[in-house]
């Protein structure tokens, strides 16, 4: 058996495993009860798959051109895809689409205004500006107790 | 070998992009149908790859660079215009 069969047949397998990858990243987009856990499913095996399948392509091309385009792929989806998934997830939460029965930990819950939950208590303090703090990167004047 | 593997990869992908068309139909809210879309799409670059691997050509790696920065770009407009239509 020559390399050539040995590396085809890796590509095979690198293919095929990206591939169910995808396939459970489907399932889970499918059956997962909330947005944070879909954008979970959607985000990790996704591009795990996709990268798995970029290898298998480049195990059956095997040149160095097609190697150097490949990789850019792969270096597209490994930077872009925390970017998207972290939009989706800010998102869902400022619009108050999280199940917060699902859970354990809500680390935000002090320090960033929701719509949809109480009302953090520090709020009280500053009343009249309602929902314009909800872009973030605003200058907290005066407000020393924030951190505890 | 070619043949199985091209036939295993087509049932594993579409089936993949029908559960993807699935949620988008099904999706309660704007973000679920964002999300299900870029599944969609990384699906069809999971395909036009895996039909480059078993065809053993090379003329369509450009369109996977494009398709992997379009479904960026997708994501984050309709990401945006979502959380401003919430508020």
């Amino acid at each position: 058996m020559s390399v050539g069969t040995v590396v085809d047949w890796l590509a095979a397998v690198a293919l095929v495993s990206g591939a169910l990858l995808s396939l459970a990243a489907g399932i889970g987009v499918l059956r997962f009860p909330d947005v944070l856990d879909r954008m979970h499913a959607a985000t990790k095996p996704q591009v795990l798959g996709v990268l798995l399948l970029l290898v298998g392509l480049a195990l059956r091309l095997r040149t160095a051109a097609d190697l150097g385009m490949i990789m850019l792929v792969g270096v597209f989806q490994l930077a872009t895809a925390p970017v998207a998934a972290q939009m989706i997830g800010r998102a869902a939460y400022r619009s108050g689409r999280v199940d917060r029965s699902l859970l354990d930990v809500d680390e935000l819950a002090g320090h960033q205004p929701d719509p949809a939950g109480p009302r953090p208590q520090r709020a009280d303090s500053r009343s009249g500006d309602g929902g314009s703090q909800a872009e973030g990167g605003d200058p907290r004047s005066g407000d020393g107790g924030q951190r505890e | 070998m070619t043949v199985v593997l091209a036939v295993v990869l087509t049932v594993l992908l579409s089936t993949t992009a029908l559960l993807a068309l699935a949620r988008i139909y099904r999706g309660p809210s704007l973000l679920d149908r964002v999300i299900a879309a870029d599944l969609l799409l990384a699906a069809m670059l999971s395909a036009v790859g895996a039909e480059a691997a078993v065809n053993r050509h090379a003329t369509t790696l450009p369109v996977l660079v494009v398709l992997s920065l379009l479904g960026f770009v997708g994501s984050v407009a309709l990401v945006r215009f979502a959380a401003r239509e919430e508020s």
